[in-house]
């Protein structure tokens, strides 16, 4: 009799289990779904075309302006320099941590990163604000400094813990025996390093930039509080612009439930989960090539 | 007490990996009350034997397993439960595996899971399984302490403990002084032979003279195949098989 | 032969410059706020209400509310995400279903957190009409973790060594048994490095709570699971955009509670880490 209460039990709680392990699966089809209830409704109002490719962006004047062209070129601008930025200084920080580093200096710079990640983006964003913008104003002689290169700057610091730790976890992976090999035909550390780890590292040095990347094209505080509130088209690295980002989290709040404008931020919303679901995708099997190798 | 009536009957039991037969369609019958010691070079599917005997090759997720085995001419794959056939034939690893845990829970662990909460119950059987595992005069001061700090051969002793807590019918030993000191090797091999008295053994040894001092039938393995089963002493001094004289005098192993 | 040794201390030197310009700044990052910071915390400060539109008293409210938000969130995401992971660890087979809820894993973990600040308004606030409550915040947040604690939980199970699984199994254990009495326990640091981990992220995060539970000011404390809350990151971004006049103590006082706060998160998951990892 208490076996089978045992069993019933068991039964029950195996399940349960078997649910949570779908849960990922059902959240984000959740995710999907109901951000197309919301977005789809904004092609009553402007076609695909117009809204991805519409050079304005006035979502409250009537008849409302629906073109998020703009805030994409914004994104993909501070993204961008982020970018140019961050991948190259990552990826030789992290051969530095993983390959030059005294073993002593090796944990603590590790922290340093990992503290890095912790930073919550709207405290580095507060610090943006209060220090970064003026100083560029000051020193690049702007008019103001909420640019895209501050938010350019802020991307960068962020991307660079994941750009790091997985470039590192890329060379460590390298197995020793390359590594040895070169070094028993007569090769530097150094060259080593720049002919051999590289290579083998790279799929893995590679998906780091994407993930980096997918990260920081999905920030939004940070970047919403430095780049200013032009939600024009970008002309120069050094003037305000808009993200996608920013415009959700900026006028969300004005917009009534219902309106284009509400469901333009939706529609937003979706281009954005679209383009990290692409990148993310890529990474994975990228990081997955390079291990199945 | 000699070997009686069949305990365990195989038909035709084989088992794959992928394109690897590691067992070519095995027909035993396996005496109550005897030890039968299973010898042959390593790969030659004994292992795989074992592990269906209690179903453990389930586990293997890759292993394709085809043929009967019957307990008591129960089918085990169909007229039981995996974890009550396994209450019924336990099993003795090659390497000692304790659990993280003191050495009375480790011994109590299988009577546990089996619903038995009495504490009473559980010190009596915790004290009985260490005494026919001979390692109770050694531990019984400090139950408490953790398994993991024994020595390698009274981890081993501590292991057949925790098979004989729940009272098999049956027990597999699979290679089980591969790592012991010739001690420790001594003592598994005088409690096989105090267990079979009210139990059957099935041990699969790569140690010709631990079959010679303990089995009472001898089957030698080569490559998935029974190549010879018989009386021990006859397979030592005059076996019927080219093979099996090869591998016993030593000429291969 | 000498002008590949100098190309290497080149080399060298020009990765360690590319990492201190990297570690340089996070410890002036920290540094800056604690000393900026420093001076505004105080029992005032931290245990009062708001007053005279956030430019004096206390940031009270804010820490508490951030702390319902991380309890509520918690309590969701960790029996979820613990189970999930003991799906993928103990349960599941190599197929297609495990690949697809692997990669849904992935695709939670890199959706930006405004979007889900969205997707929790659309969901929560709207759909199923809890209002901007704390349970439309702390339940937006809690999907935003779980594949952190889905991770760190499964890494966890993972490193609890096989043999004794099979050990377990071949005493008469059954699946689950084996995973309660025997896999758990031994992965408990892991996993709990894993929550720890996850509260310093909810703490920090604002996109996810603008539309969903985040208010500007409220007179009293939550008291209910349906009320909105204050807490910090949105109170920081506020008080720094929004507001003009807020001394300047105020806001890296903000701002230093909430880096303590989330630093300390992380210090104590790193040492439980090495700790769980040195007894093994």
């Amino acid at each position: 009799m208490r076996t089978s209460f045992r069993r019933a039990k068991e039964f029950a709680i195996e399940k349960l289990i078997l649910l949570s392990g779908l849960a990922s699966v059902v959240f984000v089809a959740l995710i999907f779904v109901f951000l197309l209830r919301e977005g789809i409704s904004v092609l009553k109002h402007v076609s695909p075309g117009a809204f991805l490719g519409g050079r304005f962006w006035y979502p409250i004047s009537s008849p409302a302006k629906l073109g998020i062209l703009p805030l994409i070129l914004g994104s993909l601008l501070v993204t961008a320099g982020a970018v140019v930025i961050a991948v190259p200084l990552g990826i030789a920080a992290a051969f530095y941590i993983a390959e030059v580093a005294p073993k002593k200096t090796r944990a603590v710079l590790k922290s340093c990163v990992e503290v890095l990640a912790a930073i919550p983006s709207v405290v580095l964003g507060f610090l943006g604000i209060t220090l970064l913008v003026p100083f560029l104003k000051q020193f690049l002689g702007l008019p103001t400094g909420l640019t895209a290169f501050a938010g350019s700057l802020m991307l960068a610091f962020m991307a660079l813990p994941t750009i790091i730790s997985i470039s590192e976890d890329a060379i460590n992976a390298v197995p020793r025996e390359y590594k040895e090999g070169a070094i028993a035909l007569g090769a530097t550390h150094w060259q080593t390093l720049v002919r051999v780890v590289i290579h083998g590292a790279l799929p893995g040095i590679i998906a780091a930039s994407m993930l980096g990347i997918g990260r920081v094209f999905g920030e939004t505080m940070a970047v919403m509080m430095v780049t200013g509130n032009a939600a024009v088209i970008p002309e120069t690295l050094f003037a305000p612009v808009r993200t996608l980002t920013a415009t959700i989290a900026a006028e969300m709040g004005e917009a009534a439930q219902g309106t284009p404008h509400y469901h333009a931020l939706f529609a937003i919303g979706i281009v954005l989960f679209l383009i990290s679901f692409a990148i993310n995708l890529t990474a994975d099997l990228l990081l997955n090539r390079g291990r199945k190798r | 007490m000699t070997a009686g009536r069949t305990k365990i009957s195989v038909r035709g039991l084989s088992v794959a990996y992928g394109r690897i037969q590691a067992l070519k369609g095995l027909s035993v019958d396996i005496l109550e009350n005897e030890i039968l010691t299973i010898i042959g070079p390593s790969n030659s599917g004994k292992t795989s034997f074992l592990r269906c005997l209690n179903r453990m090759i389930d586990l293997d997720l890759q292993a394709r397993v085809k043929g009967s085995v019957t307990l008591d001419e129960i089918d085990i794959r169909r007229g039981v439960s995996p974890e009550d056939l396994r209450k019924r034939v336990g099993m003795i690893f090659a390497m000692p595996i304790p659990l993280p845990l003191s050495i009375r829970d480790n011994v109590a662990y299988g009577p546990r899971m089996s619903g038995l909460r009495d504490k009473a119950a559980l010190g009596r059987i915790v004290e009985e399984s260490l005494r026919a595992a001979y390692l109770w005069d050694e531990v019984k001061d400090r139950l408490g302490h953790p398994a993991l700090k024994l020595s390698g051969g009274q981890q081993q002793r501590l292991c057949i403990a925790r098979t004989l807590a729940l009272d098999p019918e049956v027990i597999l030993f699979d290679e089980p002084t591969s790592g012991l000191d010739p001690i420790s090797t001594a003592k598994v091999e005088e409690a096989a032979l105090e267990l079979r008295k009210t139990r059957t053994i099935v041990l699969v040894t790569n140690n010709t003279k631990q079959a010679a001092r303990v089995g009472t039938r001898t089957a030698f393995f080569l490559m998935g195949d029974m190549v010879e089963l018989g009386p021990t002493e006859t397979i030592f001094t005059a076996p019927r098989d080219q093979r099996t004289e090869d591998y016993v005098v030593g000429r291969f192993g | 032969m000498r002008n590949e040794a100098f190309k290497q201390k080149l080399g060298f030197g020009v990765l360690l410059l590319a990492t201190l310009v990297v570690v340089i700044p996070v410890l002036a990052i920290v540094l800056l706020v604690l000393v900026k910071g420093w001076g505004a915390l105080s029992w005032t400060f931290l245990f009062t209400m708001p007053q005279d539109g956030m430019r004096a008293g206390g940031i009270f409210p804010a820490i508490i509310g951030t702390f319902y938000l991380v309890i509520v969130s918690i309590a969701f995401s960790l029996p979820v995400g613990v189970m999930a992971a003991i799906y993928l660890s103990e349960y599941a087979r190599d197929n297609a279903l495990t690949r697809t809820i692997n990669l849904a894993i992935i695709n939670l973990a890199g959706v930006s957190s405004v979007v889900y600040g969205l997707f929790g308004l659309s969901l929560f606030v709207v759909f199923l009409k809890f209002g901007v409550s704390i349970i439309a915040g702390s339940l937006t947040l809690g999907i935003m973790t779980l594949p952190v604690i889905i991770t760190t939980t499964r890494e966890a199970l993972r490193a609890v060594p096989h043999s004794y699984r099979e050990v377990s199994r071949s005493l008469g254990a059954s699946r689950w048994q084996t995973v309660r009495h025997t896999v758990l326990p031994r992965a408990l640091p892991g996993i709990l490095t894993g929550a720890i981990l996850s509260v310093g992220r909810v703490a920090g995060e604002t996109a996810p709570i603008l539309f969903t539970v985040a208010a500007f000011y409220l007179p009293k404390l939550p008291t209910s699971l349906s009320d909105q809350a204050m807490a910090l990151p949105y109170h920081l971004y506020v008080i720094t955009t929004q507001i003009p006049g807020i001394p300047e103590g105020f806001r890296y006082g903000t701002a230093l509670v909430l880096i303590g706060l989330v630093l300390v998160m992380n210090v104590a998951a790193s040492v439980l880490r090495s700790r769980y990892r040195k007894r093994r």
